[in-house]
């Protein structure tokens, strides 16, 4: 009888995967145009690489919120509100790092492409270390009372969990965004990602795995230890094949560590779906924080019809735009002259 | 001020705004459908330069309403929590929907038709736009059925004090989310026709003082141009003439439909939300007179006292609440206890409502804001109508008048549905107060919420004056940037939408790619865009 709840904290799990996996590279190409990039033409291949694909990405964040109102209202309610003051931040990266995509062409002065270049790149660090945190949080737990909400103020969230999260998150991501412009890109760019990686990725990938060994020790489940053996040969793979400049599997075998690495951390904490740390009976768990099961039947439904559909239609978009980009594809940026006479 | 007020006032600034940019992409997006099909099908290369035109102006206001879009998903959980708590099993199906249904084709197939221009075959290349701008319209009803559950709560029964859906078509065939559909869908068709009016008529009136168009003795238009400057030879007074055109029918239609929808909601509206109807009009005594001028105090406290009717018109009111001339409309001071009645006279002595427990309950609307915003919202539209009818007339001989002052008037009165398309919407929401969610009089009892009850309870005032004060300052800089970024880019005309048009001097057919085979490595492959 507790199928539903069940099925929607893997849909919901699922979502928040498929959103690290996704928008991970495009927060990584825009935290990479900040300091990997040197010139201009080197950003803008880098930002053409995700420039088709990243609206699209950043809709699995709109939508595991959304889905987290649906099933779980509870949850979302309690973790969007306790979490206040970093979301509106995350907000403001997100608004950010969203018009300077679109506008950062519309001008050619450098002050212009300067700052919004910088735009994308805060933004994208800001998106990436709060909803590592969020997420690290949700996992961990937070001082919240017997109807849901924080108390100890609005800085009670911040915790060496929220900076390990945050920092799990912004390492995943330059990882992964330099692994996805090794693949998608050629030239100076090309060769740069791939130097990054080779570099730094066994450091940038600790806190992750930080992270996933805390909720290891601290929930474990024996059997989420075969999961975390797979993370670990997944990464050293990718590791290995970036090395050797299999740039395809190196992005495979990260993307295989992502997803079972996180498995790993929503597994372990399973049913909880936000655990107190004041008081474990006000832990919201996925049999208290649900919807009715009518509502999951009826959001069930219209997922299993929606969700293989985005993957179709989202999987073409990568193979329409399987070129690499580099940086004879690019058009001179343009000057835009006034038609009329002022 | 407390955290209500200031969670009130952070919801009601973010929403209208992400409302200024959203009908512009509601209704653009049908137009630029329009000008790509005909393309497709015509192969008249002034289509292809009036999607390039207008899709340039659609993108720059597309991306903000994406990005204060992210803000309204976020903001019911952050400021709002016990709402979501209360409403979360019927209200967030509608968003879920959204996102799975409407956002990730609107976004992933406007991915495409973005940098899709000669990499996918033509056909298709029109297709993902098609889809794309349906989805957009699907987003728009999926949230609108959620706002109107809050006006009409259906679909529901109540389990331990909270609504649970037990209908969900219910919920989505909602007489007031079809109408509230309809009516905002027809809304943002008007602003885009105002929008495509204004800046073509711009154009036009540009080339007349220059001395490109000139008129005959009949004052018919005569065509010129001046190949030197990028943009202003002949193809291009057919883009703005065409362009005008599609501006002012579609305003037209926008505006006609909106009044009828808006006629039947507002029938609904005095069955379904009594005191709002009442508030629209600062009715305070029961009556049959539609009240086009009142003075007085209209409302400031919320009290009837010195509100005087200056010109009424006997019988109206009935006839748009009831379709009769002589039925009663209640006015507020016989509504008042009825509500008080049903709903009592306090806040209910529970903890969710902190310190706000026990006092009075205000069921009156702030008239003001009801009774102007009504008006406002049917004054500019009936404006902006009119406009467009007499913007058909002027241009029937293909090119606009000379006057100054009359360009002045098109490019301003690009604002007049956009605002009554915030009055509207101001009316609506604060019509529903004091409830967050309505109670439905012909629903199962206890469904509704006092506004007082449904904000966090764990957010800290300050955490609030901060959220409002930064999406404040960061929206008003974002609306300098846009505005600035329209005007450059609707001033640049064609030529700055699409330079690689004016590029080789029209050898052959620009946007035509044959969706060449994407594998093989052409060193002269490069983007028809980047960003
Ligand atoms: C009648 C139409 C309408 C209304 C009332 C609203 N929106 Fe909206 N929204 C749209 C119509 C729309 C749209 C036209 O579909 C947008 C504008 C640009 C876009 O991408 O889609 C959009 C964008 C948009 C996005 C970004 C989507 C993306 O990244 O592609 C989100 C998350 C929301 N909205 C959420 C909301 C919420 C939570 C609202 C209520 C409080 C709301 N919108 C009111
Ligand atoms: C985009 C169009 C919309 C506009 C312009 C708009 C406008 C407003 C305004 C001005 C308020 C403040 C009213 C007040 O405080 O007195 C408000 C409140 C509110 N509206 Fe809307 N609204 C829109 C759509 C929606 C939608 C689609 C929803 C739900 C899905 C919604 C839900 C709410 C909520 C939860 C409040 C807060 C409670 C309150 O203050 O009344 N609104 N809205
Ligand atoms: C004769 C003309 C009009 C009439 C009779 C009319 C009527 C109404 C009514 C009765 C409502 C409130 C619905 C409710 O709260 O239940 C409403 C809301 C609204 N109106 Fe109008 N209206 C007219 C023109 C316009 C125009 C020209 C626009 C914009 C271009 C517009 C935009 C809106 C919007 C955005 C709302 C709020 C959303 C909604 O409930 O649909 N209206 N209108």
């Amino acid at each position: 009888m507790d199928a539903l709840p069940t099925i929607w904290f893997i849909a919901i799990a699922a979502l928040w995967i498929g959103y690290l996996l996704l928008e991970g590279f495009d927060l990584g190409v825009g935290m990479h145009m900040l300091f990997t990039a040197r010139t201009d033409t080197e950003r803008r291949v880098m930002l053409n690489s995700i420039g088709p694909v990243w609206d699209g990405n950043e809709v699995w964040l709109i939508t595991a919120g959304a889905a987290t109102f649906a099933a779980f209202p509870l949850w979302y309610a309690s973790l969007f509100s306790s979490l206040y003051l970093p979301l509106t931040i995350v907000l403001v990266g997100l608004i950010f790092r969203a018009v300077a995509i679109e506008y950062r062409g519309k001008g050619t002065s450098v002050r212009w492409t300067g700052a919004w270049d910088r735009s994308i790149g805060v933004g994208s660090l800001i998106v990436a270390f709060g909803i590592g945190a969020a997420l690290a949080l949700t996992t961990t737990g937070l001082p919240i009372n017997a109807n849901g909400d924080r108390v100890g103020g609005a800085f009670a969230w911040f915790t060496g969990y929220a900076v390990l999260g945050g920092f799990a998150v912004v390492g995943f991501c330059l990882v992964h965004g330099a692994v996805f412009l090794a693949l998608k890109t050629d030239g100076t760019v090309r060769q740069k990602a791939n130097r990054f990686v080779t570099r730094w990725a066994p450091i940038a990938l600790l806190p992750i795995v930080g992270w996933v060994l805390a909720v290891q020790f601290t929930s474990g489940r024996l059997s989420c230890l075969l999961l975390i053996a797979g993370a670990v040969v997944a990464v050293s793979w990718a590791w290995i094949s970036a090395r050797r400049g299999s740039e395809g599997k190196a992005f495979l075998g990260l993307s295989i560590f992502l997803v079972l690495g996180a498995a790993s951390i929503f597994a372990n904490v399973f049913p909880v779906l936000l655990p107190s740390t004041i008081d474990s009976a006000f832990s919201l768990t996925t049999s208290n924080a649900a919807s009715g099961s009518y509502t999951l039947s009826v959001m069930t439904v219209v997922t299993a019809i929606g969700l293989p559909l985005v993957l179709v239609y989202q999987g073409w978009t990568y193979w329409v735009f399987r070129k690499r980009i580099s940086d004879t594809n690019i058009p001179a940026a343009h000057t835009v002259v006034d038609a009329v006479r002022t | 001020m407390d955290a209500l007020d200031i969670a009130r006032w952070q919801f009601g600034i973010t929403t209208v705004y992400h409302f200024l940019l959203v009908p512009l992409t509601l209704g653009l997006g049908p137009t630029l459908v329009i000008m790509q099909t005909m393309w497709v099908r015509t192969g008249n290369e002034r289509y292809l330069r009036m999607v390039k035109f207008w899709g340039k102006l659609y993108l720059i206001n597309f991306i903000l309403g994406v990005a204060t879009g992210l803000v309204q998903e976020f903001q019911f959980g952050m400021a709002w929590s016990e709402y979501s708590r209360f409403v979360g099993d019927v209200f967030g199906a509608p968003l879920a929907m959204e996102g799975l249904l409407a956002f990730f084709f609107e976004s992933t197939f406007l991915g495409l038709w973005i940098f899709g221009w000669n990499r996918l075959p033509k056909r298709i290349h029109l297709a993902c736009l098609w889809i794309a701008v349906a989805g957009s319209w699907v987003s728009a009803f999926f949230i609108i059925v959620a706002n109107s559950w809050m006006q009409h709560p259906v679909g529901v029964a109540l389990q331990n004090g909270r609504p649970v859906m037990n209908d969900i078509w219910a919920v989505l065939t909602n007489n007031t989310a079809l109408l509230a559909y309809s009516h905002t869908i027809f809304g943002s068709l008007a602003v885009a026709g105002g929008f495509l009016l204004g800046i073509a008529w711009y154009h036009l009136w540009q080339r007349r003082r220059d001395g490109i168009d000139t008129v005959d003795a009949d004052k018919r238009v005569i065509v010129g141009e001046a190949r030197e400057i990028v943009g202003r030879d002949k193809a291009d007074h057919r883009v703005w003439i065409t362009s005008l055109r599609i501006g002012a029918v579609v305003a037209i239609v926008g505006f006609a439909a909106v009044a009828v929808t808006g006629d039947m909601q507002a029938k609904l509206m005095f069955e379904q939300q009594p005191m709002k109807m009442a508030a629209a009009e600062a009715a305070c005594q029961t009556g049959t007179s539609f009240s086009v001028l009142t003075i007085g105090d209209v409302g400031a406290t919320q009290n009837c006292d010195n509100v005087v009717g200056v010109i009424e018109i006997p019988g109206l009111l009935s006839f748009l609440a009831t379709g009769t001339f002589d039925t009663q409309v209640k006015g507020v001071n016989d509504l008042l206890p009825e509500y008080q009645a049903k709903y009592g006279t306090t806040i209910p002595d529970s903890p969710v409502y902190g310190a706000q427990a026990g006092q009075s309950i205000q069921y009156v609307p702030v008239m003001q804001v009801t009774y102007w915003g009504f008006r406002l919202m049917i004054g500019f539209g009936i404006l902006a109508a009119f406009a467009a009818l007499v913007a058909l007339w002027l241009t029937r001989k293909g090119t606009v008048p000379e006057s100054k002052w009359l360009m002045r008037l098109a490019v301003f009165g690009i604002l007049a549905p956009f605002a009554a398309n915030a009055a509207g919407w101001v009316f609506t929401e604060m019509g529903r107060q004091p409830f967050v969610v309505a109670p439905n009089p012909t629903g199962i009892d206890g469904v509704f919420m006092f506004t007082q009850a449904a904000v966090s309870p764990g957010v800290s005032l300050g955490e609030l004056l901060f959220s409002v004060i930064t999406l404040t300052v960061v929206y008003a800089a974002l609306l300098v940037v846009e505005v600035r970024l329209l005007f450059k880019y609707a001033r640049a005309g064609v030529a700055a939408a699409a330079p690689e048009l004016f590029e080789h001097d029209h050898d052959g057919d620009p946007g035509a790619g044959p969706g060449h085979d994407a594998d093989g490595d052409r060193s002269g492959d490069v983007l028809a865009f980047a960003y």
